[in-house]
């Protein structure tokens, strides 16, 4: 793999197909298009993993009010 | 119903990778248009690289929706600010395993806000990191598009990536 990015690109008129570094401008984009869809994706961990822990909290309070496990997973949609 | 589908542009990746892959003078004489494509990327992970997608370059006005299931669990996320179209395997990945997607962009000429919708297949042969997803994008700008970029969301696509862009027509 180059360790130089490279885009290609295809005209759809002509056919021509060009393949070249970068600019700057374009890696410093790229560079915050992946600092992006890094939050992004730490973000959707976060809220499943909060679903995750209220649903478990919420089973445990059923079983203490006298629920079965089955019974309180049924009911929090597990 | 497409009368005619026609082949316009298509992006094979060769041996050095790609930051990413453009059709660009797209004619504004089709109706639709239907890009399928199969990736795979160099960044670390399995099914957690994405592509984003831009029109005419602009990185602006761009919002998306994306549902998805990995092995047995459902998702779904919001973007605000950014179109993706796939999720796809990245280098921990079982090897050769790309991902195969369809994005469907209807009146794409017109002066209207452009819309897409997309799904992704990553079938990687193991137990649990296989993924599904469709998603809905919009780019707020009523400009016809000429140019469809797509940019994956980490590292490069790697090698035997390819990208085929097709024009439909309905009279």
């Amino acid at each position: 793999m180059s360790e130089t990015p490279i885009a290609i690109e295809v005209n759809c008129e002509t056919g021509e197909v060009v393949e070249r570094p970068l600019t700057a401008e374009e890696i410093a984009q790229r560079e915050a298009d992946a600092a992006a869809a890094a939050a992004a994706e730490a973000e959707r961990i976060a809220a499943e993993e909060a679903k995750a822990a209220a649903k478990a909290s919420a089973i445990a309070k059923l079983a203490a009010l006298g629920l079965t496990e089955e019974e309180a997973a049924a009911l929090v949609g597990q | 119903m497409a009368k005619t589908m026609k082949l316009i542009g298509k992006v094979t990746v060769g041996s050095g990778g790609a930051a990413y892959a453009e059709f660009t003078s797209i004619p504004g004489t089709y109706t639709d248009l239907l890009v399928t494509y199969s990736c795979r990327v160099d960044a670390a992970g399995y099914n957690n690289q994405a592509s984003a997608v831009s029109f005419n370059g602009s990185t602006s006005n761009r919002s998306s929706r994306r549902l998805e299931g990995i092995g047995s669990s459902a998702a779904s996320s919001t973007f605000a600010s950014a179109m993706y179209s796939d999720i796809t395997t990245g280098s921990s990945a079982t090897a050769n395993s790309f991902n195969s997607v369809e994005v469907y962009i209807p009146n794409y000429a017109g002066s209207t806000n452009k819309s897409y919708s997309s799904t992704h297949v990553v079938e990687t042969n193991d137990a649990t990191n296989n993924s599904i997803g469709c998603y809905a994008g919009l780019w707020s700008d009523t400009s016809a598009i000429t140019s469809i970029r797509f940019t994956p969301t980490s590292g490069n696509y790697v090698q035997h990536s390819a990208f085929f862009l097709y024009g439909l027509t309905r009279a």
